[in-house]
C-alpha cells in the first residue's frame, strides 16, 4: 500500500529500469515481455496434499525424514543465518540427540552411590525441561517464535555437545592424567561456543531489541550446565 | 460505511487534494472528507488534516521495530491503562511480570548490591512494577553455581589429596535447586502474610504486594553469585570474611527496604520481624556454606574413605540434606 502510493506515477514494472528506459518512446512494447517471474517455485517439498505418502514404503518415509534431520544437522553445523531450522521445525532431531547424550552420560549401574553423576532420567528432564522453561521465557519477553520453533532449534543446538561427549568417551579410554583433562576441557569449551553462536543465530532474530541479552542469557546458562555435565563424566 | 466505502471517499479525497483546487467549495469538499475518514488515510487514527505526511512517516518506518511505530504503541498503551487487567488464566497476565529491558533488570541488580539508608529498594528501583524474570533466573544460576562450585572444591581438594574419591555429585543440584526456590517463595510468602495482618497498626504506608517482596528476596539474593565463586579459594578466614561480606550486603538491602514499611508499628513487633528476617538470611547463606563447601582436611591424616559415599562429613548434617532421601 505504502509502495503503491509513492511510485504510483511509474506503471506496475518488475524489470530495473536502466534496460528498458526508452521503452516509452518505442510502439511496440507488447512484443518485448516486460513481466518477470514473481513467484519462487518453492513446491517442492510441500508433502501434506501429497496423499500418497499413505502408500509408499515404510523405507521412504524413514529416508525422507532422516535426510530432513541430516540437512538440519548440517545447519546447525555450519551456522548461517537461515530459516530452516525455523521453517520446517521438527522434534526427531532433538529427540535423537537427547536420547544419545542421556545414554551416554548416565552412571553405570554398578556405581549406585547417591552421588555419581546424573541418571538418564536426570538428564532428559534438565535438556527438555530447560528447553521448555528457555522457550516460556522468551515468550514472555515478548518473542514472536513459535513455541515448537524455539524447542527445535534448542534442541538442534546441542549436536556440538553430543560431538563433545563422544570426544570425551572416547578420550577417557587413554590414561587419565592431566593431559587427559586438558584435551576434554578445551574440546568442551569449543562445542560449548559452537552450541551458543549457532543457537544464537536462529534466535536472537525473534526478539525486541532492547531485551536480547535477557532471552540469551538463559540458553547460555543451559548450555553451560550441559557441558558441566559432560566434563565431569567419570567412567566407574 | 465498510471498508469498501471508506477507500473510495480516501480515493477522492486524494485526487481533490492532486488537482489545483478550483474554488473554496471543493477545498472545504476535501477537507471534510478528510475529516470524516481519518482512519482511511493516516496510520495512528489521530484524525488529523495531514494525510501525506503520515503516510510518508509509515513508509519510512520499515522493519517491525521501527521507532515511530514504538512511539504510537506507547501512546495507545497509555490510553488503554484504564482497561482491566487480563485475567490469571490468559498468558498476557503472566506477560505483565516479564515486561523489563536489559538496562532495567542490570538497573535493580546494582541497586541490591548497593543498599543505601534512604533508598527503598520497591520504590527506586522497581517503582512499584515488580518483575518475575530477576528473581527466577538469579535463583536458577545461584542454585547452578552452588553446585558446580561445590563439585569444584572436590577436585581442588582430590589434586592436594589423591586418596580422596571424586565423584560428580549430580544430586546437589536437586538440593540447591529446591533450597533457594523454597526460600524465595516461602519466605516472602510468610513476610507477607504478616505484613497485611499488621495492616491495621499502620496508617501513612501501605503494605508491599506479595511480588514487590518476593522481587525484593530474590535481587538481594544476586551478591551471593559471585561469593560463592569466591568460595573455592581455599583459605577459611578469607571464606567466612566473604561470607560475612554478603550476608551484611544482603540483609542490609532488605532491611533498608522493610524499614519504612515497619517503622509505623509499634518497636517490639518492628525488632522481632527485622532480626527474624536477618536470622533466616544468615541461616540460609551458613547452610549453603555448610553443606556444598565440606571443609575437607589439608593433610590426609584423616582414614581414606573409599567404601563410604561422601567424602567426609565433620559436621551434623544440616536440615536440606533430608530432602533428598
Amino acid at each position: 500500500m505504502a509502495k503503491a502510493a509513492e511510485s504510483s506515477g511509474e506503471p506496475g514494472t518488475t524489470s530495473p529500469r536502466p534496460l528498458f528506459a526508452g521503452l516509452s518512446d518505442i510502439s511496440i512494447s507488447q512484443d518485448i515481455p516486460v513481466e518477470g517471474e514473481i513467484t519462487i517455485p518453492m513446491r517442492s517439498h510441500i508433502r501434506e496434499f501429497d496423499s500418497s505418502t499413505l502408500n509408499e514404503s515404510v523405507q521412504n518415509t524413514i529416508m525422507r525424514d532422516l535426510k530432513a534431520v541430516g540437512k538440519k544437522f548440517m545447519h546447525v553445523l555450519y551456522p548461517r543465518k537461515s530459516n530452516t531450522l525455523l521453517r520446517d521445525w521438527d522434534l526427531w532431531g532433538p529427540l535423537i540427540l537427547c536420547v544419545t547424550l542421556a545414554l551416554m552420560l548416565q552412571r553405570s549401574s554398578v556405581d549406585s552411590e547417591k552421588d555419581g553423576g546424573p541418571q538418564f532420567a536426570e538428564v532428559f528432564v534438565i535438556v527438555w525441561f530447560g528447553a521448555v522453561t528457555i522457550t516460556l521465557n522468551s515468550k514472555l519477553l515478548g518473542g514472536n517464535i513459535s513455541f515448537f520453533q524455539s524447542l527445535c532449534v534448542l534442541g538442534y543446538c546441542i549436536l556440538p555437545l553430543t560431538v563433545a561427549m563422544l570426544v570425551c568417551r572416547l578420550v577417557l579410554l587413554a590414561e587419565q592424567g592431566p593431559i587427559n583433562f586438558m584435551v576434554r576441557l578445551f574440546v568442551v569449551i569449543v562445542m560449548f561456543t559452537w552450541s551458543i553462536v549457532a543457537s544464537t543465530a536462529f534466535l536472537a532474530d525473534s526478539q525486541p531489541p532492547n531485551r536480547k541479552a535477557l532471552a540469551i542469557y538463559p540458553v547460555f546458562l543451559f548450555y553451560f550446565v550441559i557441558s558441566w555435565m559432560i566434563l565431569t563424566f567419570t567412567p566407574q | 460505511a465498510g471498508p469498501a466505502a471508506a477507500g473510495r471517499r480516501a480515493a477522492q479525497a486524494q485526487r481533490v487534494w492532486a488537482t489545483p483546487p478550483e474554488g473554496a467549495s471543493e477545498f472545504e469538499e476535501a477537507s471534510n472528507l478528510l475529516a470524516e475518514t481519518p482512519d482511511a488515510v493516516t496510520t495512528s487514527g489521530s484524525g488529523q488534516l495531514t494525510p501525506q505526511g503520515h503516510v510518508a512517516v509509515a513508509v519510512d518506518s520499515g522493519g517491525s521495530y521501527g521507532a515511530e511505530e514504538e512511539v504510537e504503541e506507547s501512546d495507545k498503551t497509555a490510553l488503554l491503562q484504564e482497561k482491566q487487567q487480563p485475567g490469571f488464566w490468559t498468558f498476557g497476565y503472566y506477560q505483565s511480570f516479564f515486561d523489563v529491558d536489559t538496562c532495567q533488570v542490570l538497573d535493580r541488580i546494582r541497586g541490591s548490591l548497593l543498599p543505601r539508608p534512604g533508598h527503598n529498594f520497591v520504590r527506586h528501583r522497581l517503582r512499584n512494577r515488580p518483575d518475575l524474570y530477576g528473581p527466577f533466573w538469579i535463583c536458577a544460576t545461584l542454585a547452578f553455581v552452588l553446585a558446580v562450585t561445590g563439585n569444584l572444591t572436590l577436585v581442588l581438594a582430590q589434586r592436594r589429596d589423591p586418596s580422596i574419591h571424586y565423584s560428580p555429585q549430580f544430586h546437589k543440584v536437586t538440593v540447591a535447586g529446591i533450597t533457594i526456590y523454597c526460600y524465595v517463595w516461602l519466605v516472602p510468602l510468610a513476610l507477607w502474610g504478616f505484613l497485611q495482618w499488621r495492616k491495621r497498626v499502620r496508617e501513612r504506608v501501605g503494605p508491599y504486594t506479595f511480588l514487590e517482596t518476593v522481587c525484593v528476596y530474590g535481587y538481594s539474593l544476586f551478591v551471593f553469585i559471585p561469593t560463592v565463586v569466591l568460595w573455592l579459594i581455599p583459605v577459611p578466614w578469607l571464606q567466612w570474611l566473604f561470607g560475612a561480606l554478603a550476608l551484611a550486603l544482603s540483609a542490609a538491602s532488605l532491611v533498608f527496604t522493610l524499614w519504612p514499611v515497619v517503622r509505623e508499628d509499634t518497636r517490639l513487633v518492628a525488632a522481632v520481624l527485622l532480626s527474624t528476617v536477618v536470622l533466616l538470611h544468615a541461616l540460609l547463606a551458613t547452610g549453603c556454606k555448610f553443606y556444598f563447601f565440606q571443609p575437607l582436611p589439608l593433610e590426609p591424616l584423616a582414614p581414606p574413605p573409599q567404601a563410604t559415599s561422601l567424602p567426609l562429613n565433620l559436621l551434623p548434617p544440616p536440615t536440606p540434606r533430608s530432602q533428598v532421601t
